[in-house]
Order: structure tokens, then C-alpha cells, then sequence
């Protein structure tokens, strides 16, 4: 517990303690009466209003469009399953300048909706909730999904064999069965649009603004330390509250099921109902998934003498310009890749330490603990990279050039998923078996070694990849301190958008379609090593 | 179990190849190593690699670039740092947070080499040389020229037409506060009609159905009906973007056409100056002078226009074909003084916010 306690003061707390504090302290006074003044703003409440009401609205929207699709991937065996699966999650892990440039392209000015019902959705709150289920889809059908597809069905026949309805059985026993994952599966949804950034950026317009853009416009172009010193507390105290009623939820879950085998409850669908609600889940999936991203794809190839691989081919050739702009797409890939990889390592060693460290033990401090290791989730990336700034800076801690300061911020988003994977798996180890181990005579880690690491290497592995995921698609604290001459993909892609002509946004789209293609292999992979045990993602 | 022994195997192999790769990324630490002089920009700062290595060639020191986001960030994170800078020299300070930069007192005095090719009107702290200018940019309204030749209508040219009946619904710009053409197109504004006229104007082309979005990438990719990326499909043929923005549309296009596709309403430019300064604290001082020096020299000076697209700083200077053939000359920029721009520029933003985008 020592390692990720001491990880986390130092790359994560001490840096915002530092730029929170200095906004809140000025020439060694406490600015306290800033705070009453921020918060009475009228404009910092509308925005404060319409970050919890869009949170509020975009996860019930996930919820009614996301929970039949859980029901199918549980229930359902049908072929390209595994590979629907992974494209699902693929929106989750791509960075928002990607995604914005495809869905401005689906529903903006001219976009495929436009020309065929001229129906245009862009800046208006519609696209940002669409675009909030785009991306959090994938944890709806994963967290819920993954439970129901353990849970029982003989449970449900029962309640029907017994003279119950079928919608009686449905709210009677599955209903109760699933709400914690539900619950959950909400909760995770109200925290990643609560601290909405890019997609509100970019496909909200002007008339939108969330806690977190506001934080980002405050810190980054004002200079307004005090005020974003009293807006990240406020989002702070939201976000522990978030993270308190998850992982309340979470326990209850684990404590009253028993769960089978998810091979033994999927079977085909039978009868027209159940064919049509696949169908429609799979005709949803593709309007709301595959589309925006097949708009991605198509941009990349249609050039200006038609399609072809003229972008492609100008993303090659910029390896040999001379320019410090140009980066060979093969060198941004490697250093995605080599970041990627180094902060999927740490993660791993973090994650997997602190939730061996939280399966072992109880208590209030251990859970504070739990809930701390989720924070960086609800924490803006410009706080954090500004708090780098103040505090990494000098020997021997001035990593502010160093290679590894992207890695080590990347791992801050990755340990999260490493400990929501691994811990339900690691509490699922039956104690005996270590103590057993113990009376043997192994050694702590021989124990690890022999009892917990076979039965969670499957888990560890998923792990692996999540984290891997999610830092090839980290932007928001990357773009703060990747230097220049190693940009990662998401990184060269928001520069190719930042300049005109065809050229350069031909590229950024297909720069996006490799991201995107190397995302989707890492999920794929991923598939193939499934665990029985779902996770909490 | 033999699948699961396989799979584990292969990600065992896997991430050892990731971590070889990663190890082989690794090699950029750098040390305070005194052969090396760290330059601290925004993102759009590039040079050539050759002229940079000519640099090195001519005065043994090898640049390293830093760059910290847009240019307010990277402004804001070096006064940020101003304890410990990041590095020795800083570029990319313009005119609209100049006096930020200069009431933080971030920069060291000195007088690069070649400051009297630069014209006056662009040495805004020529008292005290702590920032050197090395290019400029005007901000300006694009107009798409297909659109006003099928429309047989006119293109505007000044901040005044725009108000015209004509142009109703066409124009698109962006969020002063959150994208730096916006301001600047405000800012623009303002030198025009002054702090007392401004707002009257705001109003005038709010009622003239102007559109406002967050930033320049969905203004010009996707709005803009002159832009190729958005392959003509966006519906406002005026946009607020840059004047070098029409040299850039005929990039990579082959035949050369005879002029591009957009051009610029000459009228309605706001003129952004660039500066770069030594940084106080700075670990090379005598390296840093060099740099400023070189940044100011014909070769770095030659390399800007196409690197960057904005113009040099000195007159004396080649601008290539491009440029001259498709690219416009703006005789009367708009300009704001720098102290005025940062006692203001909250204020403004404010009383433009609450005018235009409620």
C-alpha cells in the first residue's frame, strides 16, 4: 500500500494541493471570501446548473438506450458478437478531438443527417447528449451486462413456473438483482459527463459551458487562479460524493449474488420478440457506434481526386519533410505505443498493489483510500498539468522535461481501471486458500505468487489492456507536457485539425482511423483473454 | 487451460516488445547540458529541421523545443514557472498578452542582432528590448469565392459591410473567449469603433444573424463553405480566420490553380505581432542570446512564412511565391495598445459574452 500511497501524493495530490492552494492564497492570506463570491455569480450557477442537469440527462439517455444492449451481449449468442463487443468500446478509449471531428461530420452543417433530412444537430444540447451516449455506451453494456450475463436465468423461470408474470419475474428478481450494477454503471456515467470537456468544446457551442470547461478557461486563458481554485473544490466535493455512492453500490453488489457461468446463459434468440430486440439493438449500435466512426473512416480515404490513399500517402511522405511539424505517423504510433506501454506498466504495479492492498484489508481509511485512487477521473487535466508545472521543478523531481511525465500522467487515468478490474476479482479468492497456503509455510509472496496471481492473471491482463487503452487515447493531460518532437497520435491528430486546407485535415482523419484501428485491435486482444469475472468496466 | 497459457504468453511477449519500445523512446532525457538552448513555445511553433541544425552548425549550441499548448497556456505556464523557467528562451508572446507577460516581469533585456530591418510599428517594447518581434499575422474575414461569383454579389471588404443587408446569416465567427481569432476579430472591432463604439457594432451584426462557435477548427472545417476540408459542405461563405489562410487551401493542389479559392475582406484585419524573450533565470543566458539573435536572422526569418504562416519580422527578407502569389497584403491593420488589451481584456470579453451569446 506504501508504493501507490506514495505515487499518488506525490503525481497526483501534491500537485493540486499546489495550484489549489496557490489560487486560494494570495501574499499569505487566505482568500476565503472568494469563494462566497464565486459561488454567487450568476454565471458560475448557470453553469454549475447545466453541468449537473446535461450529467443528469445524458446518463438517463445512456441508460434507455444502452440497458437493452446489455440484454442482448448477455442473453444473446449470435455470431460477431465478440467482435460488436470490442467496437462498442472502442468510442470509450478515443480521445474527443477524434470523435468530435466525426459526429460534427454525422450531424453538423452538411454532415450525412443534413443531406438526407437536413435535420442538424450540432451546438445544440442534442449533440453533446448524443455524443455522451456514444461514449459511455461501453460502460453500460459492460458493468450491467457483465453481471446479467452471470446471473441466473433458471432464477427468472422459477418465479415463472410459480404462477409469475413475466413481467412480474422481470421486476421481482432480476430487477433487484441488477440494480446495484445499474446503480453503478449510472454513477460511473454521471462522473465522465459531469467532467465533461471535449465533447462539450467541441459540439456544444458557445452557449454551453460545463464546471470543467470553465475550470480550463479560467486556469488556462485568465489566469484566474483564485476562481478555478474555488470551482475544482466544488467539483472536487461533487465528485467525492459520486464516489462515495459508487462504491457503496459496488459493495452491496458484491456481497449478495451468486453468479454462474456466463457461457451457459447466452443461447440464440428465439421468437420475433427477441429477434427484433436484437435487431434493434444491433440497428442502434450502428447509427450511434459504427457510423460516426465509419464517417472517420470514409473522410480519411475520400481525397481530392476521389477515394484513394492520397492522405495516407501525405502522412508517409511527411516523414521526410523538414519541418518539426511533420511527424511520420509510423513515429507518433511508436510513441503512442512506447507511452502507452510505460504507463500501462506503472498502472499495473499501482493498480495492482493498491487493490491487493484494499482486498486485504477494512476499514474506513482503506475505502477513503479506494475513493481517492478514483479521483483523478473527476480531476480537470489542466489542474493537474498546472500543478506539474509548480511543483515537478526542480531536481530531483524536476520531471517537467522528462520522457516519463507522460507516462506517469497517463498512468494517473489508468490505475483507476486497473483497480476496478482487478478488485472484484482478487476479493473473489477464496481466503482459505491463502491461509492454507500460509499454515504451509509460503511466504506473503509466495502466496501472491502461488495463490492470487494464477487466479487473477486473466484479470490482470484485461487490466493491462484498459489501461493500455485509455492511454493511447489520453489527451487532455498529454497534449499539457508531450514534446514536441514525440507527439502521440491524439496529439498530431489535434494539431493536423488546428491548420486549414484539405491537406492537413485530410491527415488528422487519417492519423484518427489508425488511432482508432490500433484501439480497436488492443480491445479485440482483449476480448480473446476474457475473463469469466466482468469487472467493473 | 492451454488457450489461456497461449494468451498469456503472447501478451507476456507483447508487452516485453512495448517496453523495448518504450525503452528506445526513452532516449530524450535531457540534463542542464550547456551545448543545448531550450526554446519554450506554443503549438504552432515549427522551423524547418535543417535551418534549426544550421543554428547548430554556426554557433554549437542544439535547440530543444517545448511547446505548452495554445499561445495563452504556454503564456500563462511560463508565468506560471517564472521561478524556475522551464527553459532559456520564450516565443510566441503576442501583442494581446504582451503587457501580461511584461507586468509578470518574465523576460530579460537584449537587443537581438538585425532589430533594424524590423519595422517600428512592430517593436512594441523598443525602450527596453525585453521582447524581440519576430512575425506577424493579421486576423481577417474569409470569404469563400464561388459563393459570391454564383451569387453575383460582392464580397465584403469592411468591418461596415458586413453589416449590410446582403450579408445577412452568411457570417461565421468565434468565441471571443475561448479561441484567439475571435478575440482578435473583437479586438478588431474595437480599434475600429473604439471602446465606445464597439458594442453599438456587436449589436448591429448580431441582428445581421452572425454565428458564433467555440473555436477555429469547427468555424473554418466545418462551417466555412470555402474550406476544402469540409468539402464545401459548411453554409457561411464569411469566416473569421486568418489572412495567410488562402495561401494554405492551394497547398498540395495540383495544377496550381490561378488564385485561391478564398480570399480575405482586407478591411476587417486585426494585426497579432509575435515575440520571443529571454527568459529571466534562464540556465543559458549566452545561448539564449544566440538563439534571439538567430530567430531574427535572415535564414530563420526566410523560414517563418511557410513553417508557420504568418510573415516575417523583417522587411528585408524573401517571402515565397505562395504567399505574394496567393496571399494578401493588408496596408492598414487594426492594432490596440498591448496595456490596454490586458487591463481590458476581461472586461471585454464579459460585455461581449453577455451581448452576443445570450
Amino acid at each position: 500500500m506504501a508504493l501507490p500511497l506514495v505515487f499518488f501524493a506525490l503525481f497526483f495530490a501534491y500537485p493540486v494541493v499546489a495550484i489549489v492552494g496557490r489560487g486560494l492564497k494570495d501574499g499569505g492570506q487566505w482568500q476565503l471570501g472568494r469563494a462566497g463570491e464565486v459561488l454567487s455569480d450568476p454565471d458560475v450557477l448557470h453553469v454549475l446548473w447545466f453541468t449537473v442537469w446535461q450529467a443528469a440527462a445524458s446518463t438517463g439517455l445512456t441508460l434507455l438506450i444502452a440497458l437493452p444492449g446489455a440484454y442482448v451481449f448477455a442473453r444473446f449468442e449470435f455470431p460477431g458478437k465478440k467482435l460488436l463487443r470490442s467496437v462498442v468500446a472502442v468510442p470509450f478509449v478515443l480521445p474527443t478531438v477524434v470523435v468530435g471531428s466525426a459526429f460534427l461530420a454525422l450531424i453538423g452543417r452538411g454532415g450525412v443527417l443534413d443531406d438526407l433530412w437536413g435535420v442538424r444537430l450540432d451546438t445544440s444540447v442534442w449533440a453533446i447528449l448524443l455524443a455522451h451516449v456514444f461514449f459511455n455506451y461501453a460502460v453500460v453494456v459492460r458493468t450491467v451486462g457483465g453481471l446479467w450475463s452471470q446471473l441466473d436465468p433458471r432464477q427468472e423461470e422459477a418465479a415463472r413456473v410459480l404462477g409469475a408474470s413475466r413481467r412480474q419475474a422481470w421486476f421481482r428478481v432480476t430487477l433487484p438483482a441488477l440494480a446495484p450494477a445499474v446503480a453503478a454503471a449510472a454513477l460511473m456515467v454521471f462522473l465522465f459527463t459531469f467532467t465533461s470537456f471535449g465533447v462539450v468544446q467541441i459540439l456544444g457551442g458557445p452557449g454551453f459551458s460545463t464546471l470543467e470547461v470553465e475550470i480550463y478557461r479560467q486556469t488556462a486563458d485568465f489566469l484566474d487562479l483564485p476562481t478555478a481554485a474555488v470551482l475544482t473544490l466544488l467539483q472536487f466535493a461533487a465528485v467525492l460524493a459520486l464516489l462515495a455512492l459508487h462504491a457503496w453500490t459496488v459493495r452491496r453488489r458484491e456481497a449478495t449474488l451468486t453468479l454462474v457461468d456466463p457461457a451457459r446463459t447466452a443461447r440464440r434468440p428465439q421468437g420475433a420478440g427477441q429477434w427484433a430486440l436484437l435487431w434493434g439493438t444491433l440497428v442502434v449500435i450502428t447509427l450511434l457506434l459504427v457510423v460516426p466512426l465509419a464517417v472517420l473512416v470514409e473522410r480519411s480515404f475520400a481525397g481530392p481526386d476521389g477515394y484513394g490513399l492520397t492522405f495516407y500517402r501525405a502522412l508517409e511522405s511527411a516523414a521526410s519533410m523538414d519541418s518539426t511539424f511533420a511527424v511520420a505517423p509510423l513515429n507518433a504510433l511508436r510513441n503512442s505505443l512506447a507511452y502507452g506501454a510505460a504507463a500501462t506498466l506503472i498502472a499495473l504495479v499501482v493498480g495492482g498493489l493498491a487493490a491487493a492492498a484494499l482486498t486485504r484489508r477494512g476499514g474506513r481509511l482503506v475505502r477513503g483510500f479506494d475513493a481517492l485512487l478514483m479521483l483523478p477521473l473527476g480531476v480537470s487535466a489542466v489542474t493537474v498539468g498546472f500543478g506539474f508545472l509548480i511543483t515537478l521543478d526542480e531536481p530531483p523531481l524536476d520531471l517537467r522535461s522528462s520522457w516519463w511525465l507522460v507516462p506517469l500522467a497517463q498512468a494517473l487515468v489508468g490505475v483507476p481501471f486497473v483497480v476496478r478490474t482487478m478488485l472484484p476479482v482478487l476479493r473473489a479468492v477464496d481466503e482459505r486458500l491463502r491461509e492454507a497456503a500460509a499454515v504451509l509455510g509460503a511466504s506473503p509472496w509466495r502466496v501472491w505468487r502461488e495463490v492470487d496471481l494464477p487466479l487473477v492473471r486473466r484479470a490482470l491482463l484485461i487490466a493491462a489492456g484498459f489501461a493500455f487503452a485509455v492511454s493511447l487515447g489520453e489527451f487532455g493531460a498529454t497534449v499539457f507536457i508531450a514534446r514536441p518532437d514525440n507527439p502521440t497520435l491524439p496529439v498530431a491528430v489535434a494539431r493536423l485539425l488546428g491548420r486549414a486546407g484539405e491537406l492537413n485535415y485530410g491527415q488528422a482523419m487519417a492519423l484518427s482511423t489508425i488511432l482508432m484501428v490500433v484501439c480497436a485491435g488492443a480491445l479485440l486482444a482483449l476480448e480473446r483473454v476474457r475473463t469469466d469475472q466482468a469487472g467493473e468496466f | 487451460m492451454s488457450t489461456t497459457r497461449r494468451a498469456t504468453v503472447t501478451a507476456l511477449a507483447v508487452a516485453a516488445g512495448l517496453t523495448a519500445l518504450a525503452a528506445c523512446g526513452s532516449g530524450g532525457g535531457e540534463s542542464a547540458d550547456p551545448k543545448t538552448v531550450t526554446l519554450v513555445s506554443h503549438d504552432s511553433f515549427n522551423a524547418s529541421k535543417s535551418v534549426l541544425e544550421e543554428f547548430t552548425r554556426q554557433t554549437g549550441y542544439k535547440v530543444n523545443v517545448l511547446k505548452g499548448g495554445d499561445a495563452g497556456k504556454a503564456v500563462n505556464q511560463a508565468i506560471l514557472s517564472k521561478a524556475n523557467p522551464q527553459g532559456d528562451v520564450f516565443f510566441g508572446i503576442d501583442n494581446t498578452l504582451l503587457s501580461r507577460g511584461l507586468k509578470e516581469g518574465i523576460f530579460s533585456p537584449y537587443q537581438a542582432k538585425g532589430l533594424e530591418s524590423v519595422p517600428e510599428e512592430l517593436q512594441l517594447d523598443k525602450a527596453q528590448h525585453r521582447v524581440t518581434p519576430v512575425d506577424y499575422g493579421d486576423t481577417c474575414v474569409n470569404y469563400d469565392r464561388a459563393y459570391f461569383t454564383e451569387h453575383k454579389i460582392a464580397p465584403p471588404r469592411t468591418f461596415d459591410d458586413l453589416l449590410k443587408p446582403e450579408y445577412k446569416g452568411l457570417l461565421v465567427t468565434e468565441n471571443s473567449a475561448t479561441s484567439s481569432p475571435g478575440l482578435a476579430f473583437q479586438l478588431g472591432t474595437i480599434a475600429r469603433y473604439g471602446e465606445s463604439g464597439w458594442q453599438d457594432y456587436w449589436k448591429k451584426l448580431k441582428a445581421n444573424g452572425v454565428e458564433v462557435v467555440d473555436g477555429w477548427e469547427q468555424a473554418y472545417n466545418e462551417r466555412f463553405s470555402g474550406s476544402a476540408a469540409g468539402k464545401g459542405k459548411g453554409d457561411k461563405p464569411l469566416v473569421v480566420s486568418y489572412a495567410s489562410s488562402p495561401p494554405v487551401e492551394v497547398l498540395g493542389k495540383k495544377p496550381e490553380p490561378e488564385e485561391a479559392p478564398t480570399g480575405v475582406a482586407t478591411g476587417t484585419c486585426f494585426r497579432q505581432t509575435e515575440f520571443a524573450g529571454l527568459l529571466k533565470g534562464a540556465k543559458n543566458e549566452k545561448g539564449g542570446k544566440a538563439l534571439l539573435d538567430f530567430l531574427l536572422s535572415k535564414k530563420f526569418q526566410e523560414d517563418v512564412p511557410l513553417q508557420m504562416f504568418v510573415n516575417p519580422a523583417r522587411t528585408d527578407v524573401k517571402v515565397p511565391e505562395l504567399f505574394t502569389k496567393y496571399g494578401e497584403k493588408i496596408d492598414k491593420p487594426g492594432t490596440v495598445a498591448p496595456e490596454k488589451i490586458t487591463e481590458n481584456r476581461e472586461r471585454w470579453i464579459k460585455q461581449w459574452s453577455s451581448l452576443v451569446l445570450k
